[in-house]
């Protein structure tokens, strides 16, 4: 077999594809649902009740999609430039740290929070420093070391709590003191469980779409990912715009790891993050890596994950179809993009 | 000092290392057959999780371990078969069709876990590998326990490994595989498939990752939990670079690799674990495998059309 | 007593959407002969040659080998019936030894052991029989170009081939290296081989072939015994019309633009660098760079493309040094880069025309603080699409579907519009079908008169004697005197493509 280009894609083939992938996604979940010896359709329905069938329900995927929205943009940024950042997981607890070291201290309440975003930012932007110059001075793959990168900073992260963070009226558990009321995100409308960080998200998505779209660096950040050699041909300093791109994109992840500090928990622990890091990757996928489209992305995926929970409490079956689904869902997708350009002939 | 004397003299230091470093054999053989015919499987950590989980469970269910062997190899190629149709023919990003196979391979296990045992906090446990002991050899002081000495599985790690050096330097097939790493267009004019020849090394090369999957949980552990593998396959994947794309020089890696590891567990229970935090000794494997990448990335040998897909079309 | 064929294409059709490559061709080729495929690019040659190999399914007709139908859709069918072809851009493994590259496939694959004690002997013997020598252990990223097509010869004939394909063998060789081809396809006649050479380089086709098939537009328009027909009426044959060489006005020589001073640069892999090279780029000049490809092309190209840094030596602009050496500084500097290969360096595929038309200029000319001035980009995109007759649907079309003359008349476009002082041209016109190459020339020629100083790399021979007012030949990183136009032979050329006459050749 062979694949070959198709230069005008009809409207059909460019919306039924996608939509085909998602059907097939539903359709492994109604088989999953069945090899659990619950009904599928009843599974299917728990699963969206579950995750907007609600008011708490929704705000829930809300607040589960905030750090995702952030991970994802950092994923979908740093693909955009073919810079294989797997590690938001990592950039997300580097801001997570800074959070709990600038906010359970003595800043006064007006510089706080924003100091405590800017450090994030900084913090998870040096964590991606470092494989990011590994790969431009000396040429070692940033997938391999970003993963392994994780794993350091979660054995970190735990050291801290152990250690120098550790909590002490924490009675003996990993966890960090609780920040200062000052440097809570505030909640969006009084009374509702939603807080800033999701305004903050959308705006983080608004502001990466402008620069994707409407700056130099933004221009250079895509030509470097479709061709990076035609990019140093013309002129385009690569391994400057790789750097940019890193220092992005792991700002944007470390703001994940802010935001679940101040927003939602309040104090920083190991199991801060299920993957968010990792689930960003999926996001970014799903939405083509576009900033704007990364914001239902993420809705969907917590939407999944959120539904999943409440699903697996009522008809047991495990929650882990969630991960099932979005993993599903992944290869699903990014095959029907490619068939939407391509065609499959034989001979 | 005398402490790490200590630890460097003991047998059972050596046949700690030789036993970790087995499952990363294995895994590494793996994935170095599918990178030598021009693939990056990133599937690897995933793989090796079901191979860990599907071995687990059929011995669990009253079937031989050999009979797990198998059945964890055969996960691990029907996972394998998913990354290569993706990226082999359709030539879809390795990178993002490895990482979704990981998590689908990773959340299979847990869930079917879940289907299986929905009850137990703590799971079952079953009757791994034995030892066995080759006469006369497993007396040599030092080197005997560490080599001969060894369950099943871990002569079989080197076995594979002999092998596979065997076959990619010394048949018609390891030439067409690793042509087809070095320059598809190369396999295709002389009327080898491409295509045929990339899915079966990946799909061989993922039962392989599978396998030592299974050696943790049939060999290694007793029992299936999560986060077991806990990056090892991302680890296999810099001994692949690290070993230049060389099965020999691979399997020293794994060795060395693996020493390090259970000298930082045992370095540990001395005084010197009573200063450093614990936390800092376990980073070391992660930190080895960036600095082994680092070192070797000025002579890398790597396989000219890596992670370049094939379309005769487009020749 | 009529002789059956060995090989007969009967009716050979092939369409892609609504493009006709292959509109019923037939042609046969017999025993110990050699026919000669002549066409543009784009005639259908290549396509036909895919149908042979089973690559492509033909949408009706034949082939028939040895008198026996070959399978469609089978690439092995042909090789396995003993047709043997050599390509155009080689098909070897760099990293693999010569006796590794013609092993391959040559065995089933579940068999134990490669037995390459025996397969060394026989390749040695094919190299002795047919004067193609060549180490069969040696590494092939270490041979030459010339060494690497003997490769591919010993590669077919290895299997027994009876019928050898040859596509466009003699572009990348010396005069002298073609003749040792010659020789090397005369004994293999000798001995009943029969031979397809597929080429557009008329004279050697007079002088190898005994029959020319000549294709245009997928249909065969032309079959003549090379006896009775001559270079003209071929050359009318496959364009279609008379073919016109370019007029070259006298130069009228400025003072020198760009002056490369005892330079050397690094060795870059298997890639051959340069080697204390001095060259000065005159204004209202053309400048010719012959070579064979592989001797120091690609580094000179990217030493003027900025791409590369002398180790060695120094480069001035205008009687300036250059301190500071990076694309975007060649590119201020006024020099208009064409570079060799334009898919992959010149334009990025899936960019639109829009964005692939500023890739030089958009922070000079289209970005102000960092913002992007879109409505500049595509007014000048549109300006180049007009000006330069760039045939597309629009602007924002990525440039991927568009065909290789119309995507490097958008280069031009690209380097050519802000007036540059300075041109490389690197192969600016290989692949192109005559249109386009007549096109290209005259843009290049129109620039020289404007005063440009203009480099011209080709390995086509023909094309640099045609156009270089001063032609300079580069062997093993080493660079020649510069011959005033007329003033050398093409054999004389050809000594120096090999490296005769460097002052320290060995």
């Amino acid at each position: 077999m062979r694949l070959e280009p198709i230069a005008n894609p009809s409207v059909l083939r460019r919306l039924g594809l996608p939509a085909s992938a998602l059907l097939a996604t539903i359709a492994v979940a109604s088989g999953l649902a069945a090899v659990a010896g619950a009904d599928p359709l009843a599974t299917l329905g728990l699963i969206v009740k579950g995750a907007a069938g609600s008011r708490f329900a929704a705000l829930e995927t809300l607040n589960r999609a905030t750090p995702l929205i952030f991970t994802g943009l950092a994923v979908a940024v740093a693909f955009r430039a073919r810079l294989w950042n797997i590690g938001a997981e990592a950039q997300l607890y580097a801001g997570a740290i800074m959070a709990v070291l600038l906010g359970t201290g003595a800043l006064p309440g007006a510089v706080a929070l924003p100091a405590m975003a800017l450090a994030a930012m900084v913090a998870g932007a040096l964590v991606l420093l470092g494989p990011v110059l590994l790969k431009t001075r000396f040429g070692v793959d940033e997938v391999v070391t970003t993963l392994l990168f994780n794993f350091i900073m979660l054995l970190f992260v735990s050291y801290l709590l152990e250690g120098p963070l550790k909590d002490p009226m924490g009675m003996g558990w990993p966890k960090s003191a609780a920040l200062a009321k000052e440097a809570r995100l505030p909640r969006i409308v009084d009374g509702l469980r939603l807080h800033w960080g999701f305004g903050l998200a959308l705006i983080a998505a608004l502001t990466v779409w402008v620069i994707e779209r409407r700056t130099a660096f933004g221009y250079e950040m895509r030509a470097v990912g479709l061709n990076p050699r035609a990019a140093r041909f013309a002129g385009v300093p690569v391994n400057a715009v790789l750097v940019k791109t890193a220092l992005l994109s792991g700002g944007l992840a470390a703001l994940a790891g802010f935001s679940e500090v101040a927003g939602l928990k309040g104090h920083l622990t190991l199991d801060l993050s299920p993957g968010f890091g990792y689930t960003g990757i999926v996001v970014a996928m799903l939405a083509l890596l576009n900033p704007l489209a990364v914001v239902p992305a993420a809705l969907f995926v917590a939407g999944v994950f959120v539904g999943a929970d409440s699903m697996s409490r009522a008809a047991g079956v495990p929650t882990y179809i969630a991960d099932m689904l979005l993993a599903s869902s992944l290869l699903f997708m990014v095959l029907a993009i490619l068939l939407v350009r391509f065609r499959v002939v034989r001979g | 000092m005398t402490a790490l004397l200590d630890i460097l003299l003991s047998a059972t230091f050596w046949a700690a290392a030789v036993r970790i470093a087995s499952p990363l054999i294995f895994a590494t053989m793996g994935e170095l057959i599918c990178e030598r015919a021009g693939v990056l499987n990133l599937g690897i950590e995933g793989i090796m999780v079901i191979g860990a989980f599907s071995g687990w469970i059929t011995v669990w269910a009253g079937a031989g371990l050999w009979e797990g062997v198998a059945v964890a190899m055969l996960a691990g190629m029907l996972f394998g078969l998913l990354h290569a149709v993706l990226v082999v023919p359709f030539g879809l990003s390795q990178h993002v069709v490895g990482l979704g196979v990981t998590l689908l391979a990773t959340s299979t296990s847990y869930f079917a876990y879940r289907l299986m045992l929905p009850q137990v906090t703590s799971p079952p446990k079953i009757e791994p590998f034995a030892v066995w002991e080759v006469p006369v050899l497993s007396d040599i002081p030092l080197i005997g326990p560490a080599l001969f000495a060894q369950t099943p599985l871990t002569y079989a790690a080197f076995a594979v490994a002999a092998l596979v050096a065997l076959v990619l330097w010394r048949t018609p097939l390891g030439l067409a595989i690793r042509a087809a790493g070095e320059n598809p267009s190369a396999v295709d004019a002389q009327g080898l498939s491409v295509t045929g020849l990339r899915i079966g090394a990946v799909v061989v090369g993922s039962g392989l990752m599978a396998v030592g999957g299974a050696f943790l949980t049939l060999s290694a552990f007793s029992s299936f939990f999560f986060e077991m593998v806990n990056g090892r396959g991302w680890i296999c994947i810099a001994l692949v670079v690290f070993g230049a794309w060389r099965p020999g020089k691979a399997v020293l890696g794994a060795l060395l690799f693996a020493a390090f590891d259970a000298l930082q567990v045992r370095l540990q229970q001395t005084p010197l674990g009573q200063v450093v935090p614990y936390q800092l000794f376990l980073m070391a494997p992660y930190v080895l495998s960036i600095a082994a990448l680092v070192l070797m990335s000025r002579r890398a040998s790597v396989p000219a059309a890596l992670m370049q897909p094939f379309n005769r079309g487009e020749r | 007593m009529i002789v059956a064929p060995v090989l007969r294409l009967c009716g050979i059709t092939k369409r892609f959407g609504s493009l006709v490559a292959n509109d019923a061709i037939s042609l046969s080729l017999n025993r110990g002969e050699v026919v000669a495929l002549l066409g543009e690019n784009g005639a259908g040659k290549t396509t036909l040659m895919n149908i042979l190999f089973g690559h492509y399914v033909a949408d009706a007709g034949t082939v028939e080998v040895m008198g026996q139908p070959l399978p469609p859709g089978h690439p092995r069918a042909a090789l396995a019936a003993g047709v043997g072809m050599v390509h155009q851009h080689f098909t070897l493994a760099d990293n693999l030894t010569v006796l590794d590259n013609i092993l391959l496939g040559t065995r089933p694959l579940w068999r134990p052991g490669l037995r390459k004690a025996v397969a060394r002997a026989r390749v040695q013997a094919l190299s002795q029989d047919f004067g193609l020598s060549v180490h069969p252990d040696a590494r092939v990223g270490t041979l030459s170009v010339g060494e690497r097509q003997r490769v591919e010869i010993l590669k077919a004939l290895y299997r027994d081939a009876r019928i050898l394909i040859l596509d466009e063998p003699t572009a990348v060789l010396t005069p002298q290296e073609t003749e040792a081809l010659f020789r090397t396809l005369r004994l293999a006649v000798g001995r009943g081989l029969s031979i397809i050479f597929i080429s557009h380089k008329l004279h050697e086709v007079m002088g190898v072939a005994d029959r020319a098939v000549v294709l245009r537009h997928g249909r065969v328009v032309g079959e003549v015994a090379t006896a009775d027909t001559d270079r003209h009426a071929l050359a009318a044959l496959m364009v279609g019309e008379e073919v016109v060489p370019p007029k070259v006005a006298p130069p009228t020589p400025g003072p020198v633009l760009l002056r490369l001073d005892d330079v050397t640069t690094a060795q870059a892999g298997t890639a051959t660098g340069l080697r204390r090279v001095t060259l000065d780029l005159r204004a209202g000049t053309i400048t010719g760079l012959a070579g064979v490809s592989g001797n120091g092309q690609a580094a000179l190209s990217d030493l003027v493309s900025g791409v590369i840094r002398p180790q060695a030596g120094r480069l001035h602009i205008a009687g300036a040094p250059v301190t500071h050496w990076t694309p975007r500084e060649a590119v201020g500097a006024g020099i208009a880069r064409i570079p060799e290969d334009r898919h992959s360096t010149g334009t990025i595929a899936d960019f639109t025309l829009t964005e692939n038309a500023i890739l030089e200029g958009y922070r000079s000319r289209f970005a102000k603080g960092g913002w992007m001035n879109w409505r500049a980009a595509r007014a000048f995109a549109e300006g180049i699409i007009r000006t330069y007759d760039v045939r597309c649907p629009g602007p924002d079309t990525r440039i991927r579907l568009l065909s290789g003359g119309n995507m490097q008349k958008l280069i031009l476009g690209r380097v050519l519009e802000p007036g540059p002082r300075i041109i490389l041209a690197n192969q600016p016109v290989r692949g192109l079908d005559i249109g386009a190459i007549t096109y290209v020339h005259s843009r290049l020629l129109q620039a020289r008169d404007a005063g440009a100083a203009v480099l011209l790399i080709s390995e086509d021979l023909d094309e640099i004697m045609a156009l270089s007012d001063s032609i300079h030949v580069i062997s093993e990183g080493r660079l020649s005197p510069g011959f005033a136009r007329g003033t050398m032979t093409q054999q004389q050329l050809g000594l120096w493509m090999a490296g005769h006459g460097f002052a320290d050749a060995a």
